[in-house]
């Protein structure tokens, strides 16, 4: 990398010093390589994406690309397929978003507090998150066979009550255990976040409430709560875009069955896209899929915005 | 495992205070609340834990004893008839050293890559003033709310019409696509808009007077990067090679795309070998166990580096 440095006698005046041509022209070389892998990485796919969405692009494809126009878009929404996968990504959301940040911030005032053991048990709670994703499914699809831990355990527990089921393969059951492996899985990294933010509130709020007499509740509504405004923001946005972007677990533990009940969107593009080669109706897909998260981000920032600006 | 993870960043507090603190009361009651507030932790530590110990018990275990032993505390102990004989099996069925040695690769070039490339930008951004330096940065930043399965598809068709280069009969020949390549796996994870943002917050809190000085002594910028700036920042470094190399050991989804040569796959991708036929269940803890002891193992060894790195991941939303 070529030094660029002036000769200190030609100005005295640092700013004028630091805004000269040579500096403009060193400071963009130093931004250049990621800037370049971006652009070839991200901004480049993304554009695509808006464009390959209207064309009949193959993955490998003798025929030239043609723009098919609406296309894409009128066989995506008259496929059933597709609005399952779209009400499973949904459901999953909906319910794993709560749950995962509610339970982490449970977890993170739990060792939050400072007594024998605290950094062991935290530990443990976030040996999941260290642990890919990819493995925690081949491990729960163990766990969930019909003759596995989780029917046993059932069994055992329960004096031989409740039988249990063959949770991957039944409708009802396939999308609420996935959901229950992928919370146990993530939580762990959201209650360290969680838990970074916990420590941000001075300790004197508290002590200066429990001296006014505020029970435990009134100090978690009146001085956590406000507290952890931006690590809400932060968390519920990561866990929403996570959770609609469910792919490996499907992949590994059900292939979108039975009967399409685990099928997401990311599934089916990957599906379309990679399976079956069709780029564009992928890329389509993947447009709706863009939208989709872009919309819910933006609308959680807006709801959690901060109120002190108003 | 009795390091202080994030115990050691919290501000010193007065030491422990005598007597009851303030919300506990004494004697009876303060028991009850201590014993519920440790079972609570231990049903936890179970819920969480017991997974990962069954994984690797199970990994011992032929596929008989394995169920003999569910639906009691046997699942979890290492005891009947243990042998190493899953791991023989898997590293005779599956290339698993291979895979691991992928992985290696890819995760190490994507990490070390990536702390220089993010790290220049982060500086050109941070200590240089220059035209357009805010919305370069603000672009960048925008790449943060857009995550990568929404262009995944579109990607793998572009990367597919990528000019490479190969050497065929001792000559140079240009090749069309990328796929079933290791740059196909490294390139597009390098530059990463969270890494350049957490060395831009870093670079931020060293004082600016360090660069003027070294400017007087004659240093350029890029020695003021390399041997002022960059000694400095130790623990943003460790951070953004802890929160890029789990997501490169762990990827999934665009190897699976990318690669089909199997001498160029990596590890996660490696455990489609078991979905064939009948579920060989010890075979595949096995390779599992595999799979995650050098995370698990970095993990525990940098446990608060690891911890306070995704802690600093969520310090502004």
């Amino acid at each position: 990398m070529a030094t660029t440095l002036s000769p200190p006698t030609v100005s005295t005046d640092p700013r004028a010093r630091l805004e000269s041509h040579s500096t403009s022209a060193t400071g963009l070389a130093f931004v250049s390589p990621a800037l370049v892998l971006l652009v070839l990485f991200f901004f480049v796919p993304v554009a695509l994406c808006f464009v390959l969405a209207f064309t009949n692009a193959r993955l490998i494809s003798p025929e030239p690309l043609r723009f098919t126009g609406l296309d894409n878009f009128t066989r995506m929404f008259s496929d059933p397929l597709f609005w399952h996968s779209l009400r499973n990504t949904a459901y999953f959301a909906v319910v794993v978003v709560p749950v995962q940040s509610g339970l982490a911030l449970l977890l993170a005032i739990l060792v939050n507090k400072r007594a024998r053991g605290t950094n062991i048990f935290r530990t443990i709670y976030f040996v999941p998150v260290v642990t890919s994703i990819v493995v925690v499914s081949i491990l729960w699809r163990f766990m969930y066979a019909e003759g596995g831990l989780v029917n046993s355990l059932l069994q055992a527990a329960t004096f031989n009550l409740v039988q249990g089921t063959d949770w991957l393969n039944n409708t009802s059951t396939a999308m609420p255990a996935i959901m229950v492996m992928s919370v146990w899985q993530a939580v762990g990294f959201h209650m360290v976040i969680w838990l970074a933010g916990l420590q941000t509130i001075p300790e004197e709020q508290y002590e200066a409430a429990a001296l006014d007499g505020a029970s435990k509740w009134h100090q978690f509504w009146h001085i956590t709560w406000p507290g952890l405004r931006d690590t809400r923001t932060f968390i519920l946005v990561t866990i929403t875009i996570a959770a609609l972007s469910l792919f490996a677990q499907i992949n590994v533990m059900t292939n979108g069955g039975p009967l399409n009940s685990t099928s997401t969107v990311v599934y089916q593009a990957v599906r379309t896209g990679y399976s079956q080669q069709q780029t564009g109706y992928a890329s389509a897909i993947s447009l709706v899929f863009f939208v989709l998260v872009l919309t819910i981000s933006l609308f959680q920032r807006f709801l959690t915005r901060d109120k002190d600006l108003r | 495992m009795t390091t202080t993870a994030l115990a050691a960043q919290r501000p010193a507090r007065p030491g422990p205070r005598p007597g009851p603190q303030p919300g506990t009361r004494p004697g009876l009651p303060g028991i009850a609340t201590t014993i519920g507030h440790y079972s609570g932790r231990i049903v936890l530590a179970a819920f969480f834990g017991f997974p990962i110990v069954f994984m690797f018990v199970s990994s011992l275990k032929p596929d008989t004893q394995i169920f003999a032993d569910m639906g009691s505390v046997k699942a979890f102990l290492p005891v009947g008839d243990v042998s190493f004989d899953n791991y023989r099996t898997t590293l005779e069925t599956v290339p698993a050293i291979r895979f691991l040695v992928n992985s290696v690769i890819v995760s190490g070039l994507t990490v070390g890559l990536g702390l220089v490339v993010n790290s220049m930008a982060a500086f050109g951004l941070s200590r240089m003033q220059w035209r357009g330096r805010g919305l370069v940065l603000s672009v960048i930043l925008a790449t943060l709310v857009v995550p990568v399965e929404t262009f995944a598809l579109p990607m793998l068709w572009w990367v597919n019409k990528l000019p490479g280069l190969t050497v065929q009969d001792g000559a140079l020949l240009w090749t069309e696509g990328w796929l079933d390549t290791y740059h196909v796996q490294i390139l597009p994870f390098v530059a990463n808009a969270f890494s350049i943002y957490l060395y831009y917050s870093y670079f931020q809190s060293i004082p600016k007077d360090l660069d003027e000085a070294a400017r007087i002594d004659g240093a350029g910028w890029f020695r003021i990067y390399r041997s002022v700036i960059m000694p400095l920042s130790g623990p943003a470094t460790a951070s953004v090679a802890i929160l890029t190399f789990l997501p490169a050991w762990n990827q999934y989804l665009w190897p699976l795309m990318v690669v089909q040569d199997e001498n160029l796959r990596p590890v996660m991708v490696g455990v489609s070998y078991f979905f064939q036929l009948d579920i060989a269940w010890g075979p595949m803890m096995a390779y599992a166990t595999l799979i995650t002891v050098p995370v698990l193992a970095l993990f525990l060894t940098f446990q608060r580096a690891f911890i306070g790195s995704i802690a600093s991941s969520g310090v502004k939303g």
